[in-house]
């Protein structure tokens, strides 16, 4: 039992830390919106290699492990970067676990930004897909197959992006709009498709716990300074309570993220059910943190000035990318408590 | 990082579960609820006998030679079977506050007889007017020659029907601010002017008021330096909330619960676990329970590393006991009219277990720190927020 990063993994942090302190400050957040692309910080993302951290150097990738990579969603959640890191990280590692030579060398390369549909195509369009708006491939598990289409949107190419409370670069992809790759069939793809999602469920809750820990700090910071009826709103009880719960909640939500991250490295058995208990409930303590904040934050919170509010959408509309949330507790009973086949 | 838990006791688990066979008496468990009093004297007396009590305890204060994690195997296997030992865990964290605090020829005047199960002591912190205000205490000690003169009352005195002692929280000076005034004192049950009444509670626990008129205890029966007991008390609180919990590996409520639910049937025919309002109740349910052991994981992991884990207990407890209300009383909603059975109820589900745990769930938001302390640690410790209730 070590519940703490590595040397290696505080550096790591410092780094990102570092690196969105200059590139994605409030107002390269703002001025990414409405698309949620910030075509200058995806090439600094890119160009360290972010997205194939996980990947082992043999394959071209960075020789790291997803913990390492849910550190750097932390981040990125803090600063709600208007990168899709997480998007190309689970796709890059799908293209890596199935060895799949053509598309491999140019996504881990940055060449082309790969992302996952998560959720089924209907009638050949994958719906409102993450990072969909400026993904060069879109990889979907469609129906038997698991294809990769190439189309030409990219990040130099996006599409329009539906008006979206994330303000999240979503958008439906025809899967026979371009070049159509079939990566895998049957249980191979379904296995595929299933860790890309796995992956994806663990670093997005690890960058919401981000989410949530900013909302708090900036609730926080907000009521040991303003003042109502004589003393600072950070007095009464009524404000502390409710902090104290945000944050015995972000605390468990942080774990828990990391320990799903730690599961897949391992390659434990356990780790899609992990990953979807840290999907859910990093969502729910990350809304819960932001919800919680705008509140203290009395009028204020309610305008577009204060920066909570770019938490308070991102908090409730990015995991809203997967489905909805209570229908994952009917996955998540069915991975914990149906032993039926192996 | 390392999610990894190793057991450390398992080597000990074995003959743990031989020891346990051999001498414990399933029936215990049972009985222990129906008298409320949470103590066995038969198992306590072999206890004795096999030095599982005395394991790890100094030789020259009576300690055995029995493998301490042995005795904690013991104590596991126990629990498994629903048998507790209230009496002993007070006792025990007297006792270790002892080694810290006595001197030589107190240790051996309490300690080992002990050790040898002749004596077990109640905690009497709490009064009808202070709970978690522990400090407020009014019960009075005052000096008289060689002696100590207690007039007071105490409420919540758990054991006490089954304890020889009760260590005392008692006010030795009013005139300085209410931490600075208090003393710890052991107090024997069958002391002239003692007397305890039940206090039966919604958890089936029966605990006690106790009534100290004009008691004599002798110096030598005080624990702690004079107007020291706040500091000694809070020796006391590290074991305390040093226990462990939900530490075995067997299955979780979630997954007990679960596997039942698959098998057991409504009335309409349909099955608990077809339901997927229930599905949702399970699996939120092993989630929580699972960020309570990785909340708990943390606590453990930096007493490892020398680390005090001041706010991170104060988070375990707070999301533990408000975690097991929640849990219980989703599990009796899922049943239905069934849900209020209880135990001994024929057509109990599940022996009327979670109707018990339902009721008993209640007392863990208010001991050993009302959540509302939590929070306050937590809003104070971690967030730096100001102090919010009144000084003094």
């Amino acid at each position: 039992m070590d519940l703490a990063l590595s040397d290696d993994q505080l550096a790591l942090r410092d780094a990102v830390v570092d690196l969105l302190a200059k590139e994605s400050p409030p107002e390269r957040v703002r001025a990414a919106e409405p698309a949620g692309f910030d075509p200058a910080l995806w090439a600094l993302v890119s160009g360290m290699g972010l997205p194939s951290l996980a990947v082992a150097e043999g394959l071209g990738g960075g020789g790291g492990s997803l913990v390492d990579l849910a550190v750097v969603a932390e981040e990125f959640g803090r600063r709600v970067a208007a990168a899709p890191l997480i998007e190309a990280a689970a796709a890059t590692d799908l293209l890596a676990q199935l060895g799949a030579g053509a598309l491999l060398e140019p996504v881990l390369s940055g060449d082309l930004l790969a992302t996952v549909a998560l959720r089924p195509p209907v009638n050949g369009v994958a719906r409102l897909v993450p990072a969909g708006a400026v993904a060069d491939v879109v990889i979907a598990l469609d129906g038997e197959e698991l294809v990769a289409s190439r189309s030409s949107v990219g990040p130099a190419a996006p599409l329009a992006v539906p008006a979206n409370l994330a303000s999240s670069p979503i958008a439906d992809r025809r899967l026979d709009d371009g070049e159509r790759t079939v990566l895998a069939t049957g249980p191979a793809a379904r296995a595929a498709h299933g860790r890309a999602v796995t992956v994806w469920q663990a670093l997005t809750a690890a960058a919401l716990t981000g989410v949530g820990a900013a909302a708090l700090d900036m609730g926080v910071a907000y009521v040991k300074q303003r003042r109502a009826f004589g003393v600072l709103v950070g007095w009464f009880q009524a404000v502390q309570h409710r902090l104290a719960d945000v944050t015995t909640d972000l605390d468990g939500a942080r774990l828990l993220a990391y320990e799903a991250a730690w599961a897949l490295d391992e390659g434990l058995g356990n780790a899609p059910a992990l990953a979807s208990m840290a999907f859910v409930f990093c969502a729910e303590s990350a809304f819960h943190a932001a919800r919680e904040s705008l509140q203290f934050h009395g009028g204020y919170g309610y305008t577009l000035e204060y920066d909570i509010q770019l938490y308070f959408r991102r908090a409730k509309a990015w995991p809203l990318a997967y489905g909805d949330p209570r229908r994952e507790y009917q996955r998540l009973a069915h991975l914990l408590f149906e032993h039926a086949e192996a | 990082m390392d999610f990894t838990v190793t057991d450390e006791l398992a080597e000990y688990r074995e003959p743990a579960r031989a020891w346990v066979r051999e001498n414990a008496k399933p029936e215990w468990a049972e009985e222990q609820h129906r008298r409320g009093d949470h103590h066995t004297p038969e198992l306590h007396a072999l206890l004795v006998r096999d030095g599982i009590l005395g394991a790890g305890w100094p030789k020259e204060l009576g300690g055995s030679d029995v493998d301490p994690g042995f005795a904690s195997a013991v104590v596991d296997e126990l629990s498994g079977m629903g048998i507790v030992g209230d009496a002993w865990a007070t006792t025990q964290m007297v006792l270790r506050t002892m080694l810290h605090v006595s001197p030589p020829e107190q240790q051996r005047a309490y300690i080992t007889p002990a050790l040898r199960g002749e004596l077990l002591i109640a905690l009497g912190y709490s009064e009808p007017d202070s709970g978690s205000d522990v400090a407020a205490a009014k019960t009075r000690a005052v000096r008289d020659g060689d002696e100590w003169v207690i007039n007071g009352q105490k409420m919540f005195t758990s054991a006490a029907q089954v304890c020889t002692h009760v260590f005392v929280l008692a006010r030795t000076n009013p005139d300085v601010p209410k931490h600075k005034g208090l003393t710890m004192f052991l107090v024997p049950t069958d002391s002239r002017g003692y007397e305890a009444q039940p206090i039966y509670t919604l958890g089936g626990q029966v605990t006690n008021s106790t009534y100290y008129t004009d008691v004599r205890v002798p110096d030598s029966a005080r624990v702690g330096g004079v107007d020291a007991g706040w500091s000694v008390m809070h020796v006391a609180l590290v074991f305390e909330r040093g226990g462990g919990r939900h530490g075995g590996g067997g299955p979780t409520l979630a997954e007990r619960v679960a596997s039942w639910a698959q098998t057991a049937m409504r009335d309409d025919g349909t099955m608990y676990y077809d339901d997927p309002i229930n599905r949702e109740r399970l699996a939120r349910i092993a989630l929580e329970i699972e960020v309570g052991r990785l909340l708990g994981m943390r606590v453990r992991w930096m007493s490892e590393r020398g680390e005090l884990p001041g706010v991170e207990g104060s988070m375990h407890k707070l999301w533990w006991s408000e975690m097991d209300q929640r849990h219980y009383g989703a599990l009796v909603d899922m049943l239905g009219p069934d849900g209020g059975l209880q135990p001994g109820a024929p057509g109990a589900p599940l022996s009327g277990e979670l109707e018990r745990q339902f009721r008993s769930a209640v007392v863990g938001t208010i001991y050993g720190g009302a959540s509302e302390i939590q929070r306050e640690i937590i809003a104070e410790r971690r967030l730096g927020l100001p102090k919010s209730r009144p000084a003094k």
